[in-house]
């Protein structure tokens, strides 16, 4: 390894920690909202946001999304786009059982 | 037989910017994105379509062990940042400072297995299997199939804190690529445990 390569790492260490205790602390967070007991559409967002924060965290900084190549993002966005379907298309047959809607 | 050289396993693909492996790991991230991303359409279509969640009464957050669950995420996100203190140990230079990490890594992924044996054991002996109610079932499959890649990261680990470091002596920089590539699984399976933990604990 040379100099410049071990000097580019222990530069994002400090990063790393402060991750790591963010992580922790909107784990924490997390579960104290849970016990407010809120309402289902409230107690779903918070959940969610924050997951999706910690989630954010963990690949934009352990998996080193925020310096990666082109070619990483574009099968991650393809990916998202093909998630999205997969969570979306089977679940609306049931948003048409509520609305009443002829398909069911 | 002359040995066979696959391409680009150290420098960047000319194409892709990437060695081969990263590229790799990350096709196979997406599929697995895929998986999970079917499962858990399949929690919300079941979900959505009871009555009552859990349909025994009660709320998530009583029925399955909420202080469990958040010692075991602790768990998993330490386990993250010893598996970059690993891949960055490799990157500095010092192979006993990756094994302490590696080896630090492998043990909280057992932490979090045995913590999960208690919590699996625990519904056991109340009759709560799989086959109890859809509750069960979707919590089963889902920690179930997360505690195998839980134990597929524990083997692919292992290997590089053992007999897979011999490459470190022939080739550091193929070597670091490989921890690096074992960190991205690991931490895609810590980033699946942080959407799990809120949707089958806590909502």
């Amino acid at each position: 390894m040379d100099a410049a390569q071990h000097e580019d790492v222990s530069k994002h260490m400090g990063q790393y920690y402060v991750v790591f205790v963010a992580l922790l602390c909107l784990t924490a967070i997390t579960v104290g909202v849970s016990y407010l007991h809120l309402a289902r559409p409230a107690a779903i967002t918070v959940a969610l946001v924050i997951a999706t924060v910690k989630a954010g965290l963990v690949a934009a900084v352990f998996m080193h999304l925020i310096s990666e190549r082109k070619v990483i993002y574009a099968v991650l966005i393809l990916t998202a786009v093909f998630f999205a379907v997969l969570l979306l298309l089977p679940n609306l047959t049931t948003f048409e059982h509520h609305s009443g809607l002829p398909g069911t | 037989m002359s040995e066979t050289v696959i391409p680009y396993m150290v420098k960047p693909h000319p194409v892709t910017g990437i060695p081969n492996g990263k590229f790799g790991i990350w096709l196979f991230l997406a599929s697995e994105v895929m998986l999970f991303g079917a499962l858990f359409s399949s929690y919300v279509l079941i979900r959505t379509g009871m009555p009552h969640w859990p349909p025994e009464g009660g709320l998530s957050s009583e029925v399955l062990n909420v202080p469990l669950a958040t010692l075991n995420t602790a768990v998993l996100i330490t386990s993250s940042i010893t598996m970059v203190l690993a891949w960055a140990s490799c990157k500095m230079g010092s192979l006993p400072r990756f094994r302490l990490w590696m080896a630090a890594t492998i043990a909280l992924a057992f932490v979090f297995l045995v913590v999960k044996y208690f919590e699996y054991s625990h519904k056991f002996q109340l009759g709560h299997t799989p086959a109890h109610d859809n509750f069960y079932a979707v919590y089963f499959t889902m920690t179930g199939l997360h505690g195998l890649h839980i134990v597929g990261g524990i083997i692919v680990n292992s290997y590089l804190l053992g007999p897979g470091t011999r490459l470190w002596a022939k080739d550091r920089e193929h070597f670091t690529n490989r921890v690096e590539n074992a960190g991205l699984y690991w931490h895609f399976v810590d980033l699946v445990w942080i959407f799990l933990f809120p949707s089958l604990y806590l909502l």
